[in-house]
C-alpha cells in the first residue's frame, strides 16, 4: 500500500480557489429582482400557553406582503428525531427562541418594523431551566409525556462488588456548560417559487435530506416539487441542521403565501437567540480504585439539559453513555445518562457529539487517581489503558489495531511532558506569580453513527466523454475539506489528476439520501461510497479495455493518466485515460455509476447497554502546556500537543487543518467559552459577549498523525473531525491544576473558576423554578 | 436618500442611498460585491473587512456616507489581471482555507499588513489578524501563509 499517487499528499482544496477571491457563493450572497425579505417575531415568554395572535397592525405597514402564524403552514407544523420541534409555534411556547409569526416584506427594515406590531396575549407558566429540577416530580410539563427526553443504561459486572474490592473511592461531581458553534456565516435561506409550480430552496443545511422532507411536508408538497440547493457553507460544527432548516422553512412559507422569491437571514443575535447548542451535562463520578492504580468499579450518573426540543438529545447522550467510561479497563460498570427538557436553547449535534462533556470528567478523575497513587499523568494511563482485544464497558470486544499507548507516548515525548510536570508541581512553580502547568488526556472514539443510527452514504461517479470526472456526493463539505478528500480518493481509483475532478454541489434531486454529515462520517462513509463508485466506473472501462487490446481486465492497472498492462512481470502503457474514455463512448458505455457504501454490523441492547456500539474506534491524546496569572485568574496557552490516530491521512494538510482548529475550539471550551442564558433569556448572543479563541490566544500547535490503517475505512481511512476537539478541555484543566494544585470541576476555566474556585455569576438556573418576567 | 461616490477597486461609483446603510450593505446589496462577508455587524469578527484609503476597517461600522470620497479595496479588487496576490497564493497553498467564510477579511488585514510591514514576525502577525475571527482553522495555517507571503514578497522584490 505503499505506492499511492495523491493519497495522503498535500493537495490544495478542490474549492478554495473561490474562497480567496470572493468568488464563492455563500446563502447570504444568492439574490434575486423582486426578492422579498423576511422578519420574525419571537416569543416573548419561555413557558406560556399562547392565547391569541393579533397581526392586523403588522399587515397593514406599507411594504408588507405577507404575516404568517402556526394557523398559515399548509403542512406539517412539527418536525425532528422526536418530531416537537415548531416551526412556528403554536399553542406554546417553550423557549424564548421560539418564533410565533413571520413576516415578509419588501426590506428587511419594513419587515422587522412590522414584525414587533404583532401582539401576542399569552398566559405565563412556570418554566424550568434545570434539568435535575425538570426530572422532578412536581415540576412544570414542558412537553406530553413528561421531561424525561430519554434514559441510557450501561451494565457490566457488579459494582458493588467491585467497589467491596477497591481499596479507595474517588467520588467527583462535574459540570460542563453549555456552548455555541459559533460558525462565523450566521444561516440564511433564499427561496423561489421555480418554474414547475414547485420551490427551490437555496441555503446553508448541513444534513439537507432531511431539509428537504421538512419543507417539503410544511408546503404540504411531495418531495419532488421542492429542489435543495446547498450553497456554500460557511461552517457549521454540528449547528446547521435544525437550525438551519427552520430559516429555510420559514423562508419556503413566506415565498409560498406570496408566490415571489424570499429571503431569511439570521443577524448574529438572531441565530445564538434560535439555535440549538451543545449540552450543559451534571456529572456525578464515583471510582472504586486499587492501591496499584487499576480501577475495579465506577459508577456515574449524568443529567444533559436537552432544552426546549429533543433535537439529537437521544443520540448525543448515547454516545455519552458508550464512551462516560473512557478507554479504561474497568470491570463493574454502572452507568445512567439522562436528557431532560428545560425551558432553555434546545441542544443538539455539536462536534463531539456527547463525548467532550464526559471527557472532562474522565480525564479529570484520571488525574486525580495519579494524584492518590503518587504516579504521573501518563504512568496512571498507560497502567489503565485498553490494548488490542481489550473488552469496552459496552461488552465489545476491539478487534482493529488499538493505539491508545502509542498515540500517548507520541503526545509525551513530542512535548517533554514527563520531564515539565515533575517541574510544574514543585512548589518554586506553584508558589509563582506566573506558575507553568502541562496537561496530559486522551480519548477513544466510536466512528459514524454507530448502532442508534442508520448508516449508509451514497456517491455517483460520471467520467465523461472527454475525460474530465464529475462527483456527487450526499456527504457535505462545511469547510472541513470532505470535498477535497473524496476528490482525491476518485482521483487515486482512476489513476489521474486532481485537477480532472470536478465535485458537484449537493443536489437533492441528484443523489440518493446520504444520512446526515455528522460524526465524522464523511470521510469513512462519504469516501467509501467515492471509492466504490469510482471502483464500479474503473470496472466498466477495464472490461472495454480488455477487449481493444486483449489483455486480461485483471492485469489492468491505472496511474498517471493511463492505462498499464501490469502483467507480473513488467508494465507497459496502453493508452491514455482520454483514449480509453473514449473507445468506451464509441462502444456505447457511458462511463456513469454509483457506489453505496454500508457499514459493518452493530448492535445495542438499550436494557444492559451492552453490545458492539461501533464497527471501528479511533485514538487520540493531547498535551496544553499553559501559564496562569496567579493574581487574575488568567490562563494563557504556550504550547499544545494533539496526536490522532486517522486511520489513513488521505490529505495531510486537511487532517491538521481539523487538528489545530478542534484544538482550537476545545481549549476555547475548556477555558472561555459559554452561553448564558438567565432565566431562559440568551445573555452572550453576539461575539462582543460570547468569546471564542482569537488569533492572539491560540497556543503553538503542533499536530502528530499516526497511521494505522483500518479494513472499515477507503484506505484504511478513518475519522478526524470530532476527535480533534473532544479532549482539549481536560488537558487545559490539568495544565492548570498542575500550575495550580487547584482542580478545575466546572467548565469553563475562566478567570475566576481558576482564581477563586467558584463562578461569580449568580446560578439564576438552578435557584429558581419559576420565572416572572413582567409582561411587555 | 443622499447621493455617495467612491471608488472601489479602482472603479468609481456614485450611488443614491437611504443615510443609514452601512457600508458593508452597501457593498452587498447595493453593489452586489458579496465577497465582504457579514458576520456579526458589530465590528468584533472581521468578516466584513476592507481596506479604506489604506486602513483596514469593519465595513459593518462605517456609515457608507463616511465613505464618500474614499478610495476602497475589497477582496475582489485584490487579484490583478487574473493573477492571484501572493497572499491568496499562500492562503491556497497553506490550506488556509477552509469554510471560506473569514477568509476576505484575513486576506485583506494580511495584505494591509505586509504593505506596511513586509518582514512581520509571528507576533506581528497575530496582533494583525487580532480582529478577525476564524472559527475553522484555529489560525495555525493562516499564520502560516502570510509568513510564506512576505518571504514570497521579499524575494520578488
Ligand atoms: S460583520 Fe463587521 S465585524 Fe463582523
Ligand atoms: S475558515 Fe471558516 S471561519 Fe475561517
Amino acid at each position: 500500500m505503499s505506492s499511492f499517487n495523491i493519497i495522503g499528499k498535500r493537495e490544495p482544496r478542490v474549492d478554495a480557489l473561490g474562497k480567496v477571491t470572493g468568488a464563492a457563493k455563500y446563502a447570504d450572497d444568492y439574490n434575486l429582482p423582486h426578492q422579498l425579505h423576511g422578519a420574525v417575531k419571537y416569543a416573548e415568554y419561555p413557558h406560556a400557553e399562547i392565547l391569541s395572535i393579533d397581526t392586523s397592525e403588522a399587515e397593514k405597514v406599507p411594504g408588507v406582503e405577507a404575516v404568517l402564524t402556526y394557523k398559515d403552514v399548509p403542512g406539517a407544523n412539527h418536525f425532528g428525531l422526536i418530531p416537537n420541534i415548531r416551526i412556528l409555534a403554536d399553542d406554546h411556547t417553550r423557549y424564548l427562541g421560539d418564533v410565533v409569526a413571520v413576516v415578509a416584506a419588501v426590506d428587511r427594515r419594513t419587515a422587522q418594523k412590522a414584525a414587533d406590531l404583532i401582539k401576542v396575549k399569552y398566559r405565563e407558566l412556570l418554566a424550568v431551566f434545570d434539568p435535575e429540577e425538570a426530572l422532578e416530580e412536581n415540576a412544570p410539563v414542558i412537553h406530553e409525556g413528561g421531561n424525561e427526553i430519554v434514559h441510557h443504561k450501561v451494565r457490566k459486572g457488579d459494582v458493588a462488588a467491585g467497589f467491596e474490592e477497591a481499596d479507595f473511592i474517588i467520588e467527583k461531581t462535574f459540570k460542563t456548560q453549555p456552548i455555541e458553534h459559533a460558525y462565523l456565516e450566521p444561516e440564511a435561506a433564499l427561496v423561489y417559487p421555480d418554474e414547475h409550480d414547485g420551490f427551490t430552496v437555496i441555503g446553508c443545511m448541513q444534513n439537507f435530506y432531511t431539509s428537504h422532507k421538512v419543507i417539503a411536508a410544511a408546503l404540504g408538497l411531495p418531495l419532488n416539487k421542492v429542489q435543495i440547493i446547498q450553497s456554500t457553507m460557511g461552517g457549521s460544527f454540528g449547528g446547521k441542521d435544525e437550525a438551519a432548516t427552520l430559516v429555510a422553512v420559514r423562508a419556503a412559507l413566506l415565498a409560498q403565501k406570496t408566490g415571489r422569491p424570499v429571503k431569511m437571514l439570521s443577524t448574529r443575535e438572531d441565530s445564538i437567540r434560535q439555535s440549538y447548542k451543545r449540552h450543559a451535562y451534571k456529572l456525578y463520578y464515583k471510582w472504586g480504585c486499587k492501591k496499584d492504580g487499576t480501577i475495579a468499579a465506577m459508577e456515574i450518573k449524568a443529567v444533559a439539559d436537552g432544552g426546549a426540543y429533543a433535537s439529537m438529545s437521544p443520540f448525543v447522550t448515547w454516545r455519552s453513555v458508550v464512551q462516560a467510561t473512557g478507554p479504561y479497563y474497568c470491570p463493574n460498570v454502572k452507568t445512567d445518562v439522562y436528557a431532560a427538557y428545560t425551558n432553555n436553547n434546545f441542544t443538539g449535534a455539536m462536534r463531539g457529539f456527547g463525548s467532550p462533556q464526559v471527557n472532562f470528567a474522565i480525564e479529570s478523575m484520571m488525574d486525580e487517581l495519579a494524584e492518590r497513587v503518587g504516579v504521573s499523568p501518563l504512568q496512571i494511563r498507560l497502567r489503565n489503558a485498553f490494548e488490542d482485544g481489550a473488552e469496552t464497558a459496552t461488552g465489545q470486544k476491539l478487534t482493529h489495531r488499538v493505539s491508545l499507548k502509542e498515540v500517548l507516548i507520541k503526545a509525551a515525548e513530542a512535548s517533554d511532558f514527563e520531564r515539565k510536570w515533575r517541574e510544574y508541581r514543585s512548589e518554586a512553580n506553584r508558589t509563582k506569580t506566573f506558575p507553568k502547568g502541562i496537561g496530559l488526556s486522551c480519548a477513544y472514539r466510536g466512528v459514524s453513527l454507530g448502532a442508534e443510527g442508520v448508516d449508509a452514504a451514497s456517491a455517483v461517479v460520471y467520467v465523461q466523454p472527454d475525460g474530465s470526472v464529475t462527483v456527487s456526493a450526499g456527504i457535505i463539505d462545511m469547510g472541513q475539506g470532505a470535498r477535497t478528500v473524496m476528490a482525491q480518493i476518485v482521483a487515486e481509483v482512476l489513476g489521474i489528476p486532481l485537477q480532472r475532478i470536478h465535485f458537484l454541489e449537493p443536489d437533492s434531486g441528484r443523489v440518493a439520501d446520504s444520512g446526515p454529515t455528522v460524526a465524522s462520517r464523511g470521510t469513512i462513509m462519504g469516501g467509501g461510497a467515492a471509492k466504490i463508485a469510482a471502483e464500479n466506473v474503473r470496472e466498466i472501462m477495464k472490461h472495454t479495455a480488455a477487449v481493444v487490446y486483449s489483455v486480461s481486465p485483471a492485469h489492468l492497472g491505472f496511474r498517471d493518466g493511463k492505462v498499464w498492462d501490469d502483467n507480473g512481470k513488467s508494465s507497459r502503457p496502453l493508452c491514455t485515460f482520454e483514449e480509453l474514455t473514449a473507445a468506451c463512448y464509441a462502444r456505447g458505455k457511458p462511463l456513469f455509476a454509483s457506489g453505496v457504501r454500508h457499514v459493518a454490523e452493530t448492535n445495542w441492547d438499550e436494557e444492559t447497554g451492552q453490545g458492539n456500539a461501533y464497527f471501528t474506534f479511533v485514538y487520540g491524546a493531547n498535551v496544553a502546556e499553559v501559564q496562569v496569572d496567579s493574581a487574575t485568574g488568567q490562563t494563557e496557552l504556550l504550547n499544545f500537543v494533539s496526536v490522532h490516530d486517522v486511520g489513513r491521512a488521505i490529505n495531510k494538510a486537511t487532517v491538521e487543518g481539523q487538528i489545530y482548529g478542534g484544538v482550537a475550539m476545545g481549549a476555547g471550551y475548556g477555558m472561555m467559552e459559554e452561553f448564558i442564558q438567565e432565566n431562559g433569556e440568551a445573555k452572550t448572543i453576539n461575539f462582543d459577549e460570547y468569546y471564542i479563541l482569537t488569533a492572539m490566544d491560540v497556543p503553538k500547535m503542533k499536530a502528530v498523525i499516526v497511521e494505522n490503517p483500518d479494513e472499515h475505512g477507503p484506505f484504511g481511512a478513518k475519522s478526524v473531525g470530532e476527535p480533534a476537539v473532544e479532549m482539549a478541555a481536560p488537558a487545559v484543566t490539568n495544565a492548570i491544576y498542575n500550575a495550580t494544585g487547584r482542580r478545575v470541576q466546572n467548565l469553563p476555566a475562566n478567570l475566576e473558576e481558576v482564581r477563586l474556585g467558584q463562578k461569580l455569576r449568580r446560578n439564576v438556573q438552578r435557584a429558581s423554578v419559576a420565572c416572572k418576567i413582567e409582561p411587555k | 436618500m443622499i447621493t455617495v461616490s467612491l471608488t472601489i477597486n479602482k472603479k468609481e461609483y456614485t450611488c443614491e442611498i437611504d443615510p443609514q446603510t452601512t457600508l458593508l450593505e452597501l457593498l452587498r446589496e447595493h453593489l452586489g460585491l458579496t465577497g465582504t462577508k457579514r458576520g456579526c455587524e458589530i465590528g468584533e469578527c472581521g468578516a466584513c473587512t476592507v481596506i479604506m484609503d489604506g486602513l483596514t476597517v469593519n465595513s459593518c461600522l462605517v456609515p457608507a456616507f463616511q465613505a464618500d470620497g474614499s478610495d476602497i479595496t475589497t477582496i475582489e479588487g485584490i487579484a490583478s489581471n487574473g493573477k492571484l496576490h501572493p497572499v491568496q497564493e499562500a492562503f491556497l497553498e497553506y490550506d488556509a482555507v477552509h469554510c471560506g467564510f473569514c477568509t476576505p477579511g484575513m486576506v485583506l488585514s494580511a495584505v494591509n499588513l505586509l504593505d506596511n510591514n513586509p518582514q512581520p514576525s509571528q507576533e506581528d502577525i497575530r496582533r494583525a489578524l487580532a480582529g478577525n475571527l476564524c472559527r475553522c482553522t484555529g489560525y495555525q495555517q493562516i499564520f502560516d501563509a502570510v509568513q510564506a507571503a512576505s518571504k514570497k514578497m521579499k524575494s520578488k522584490r
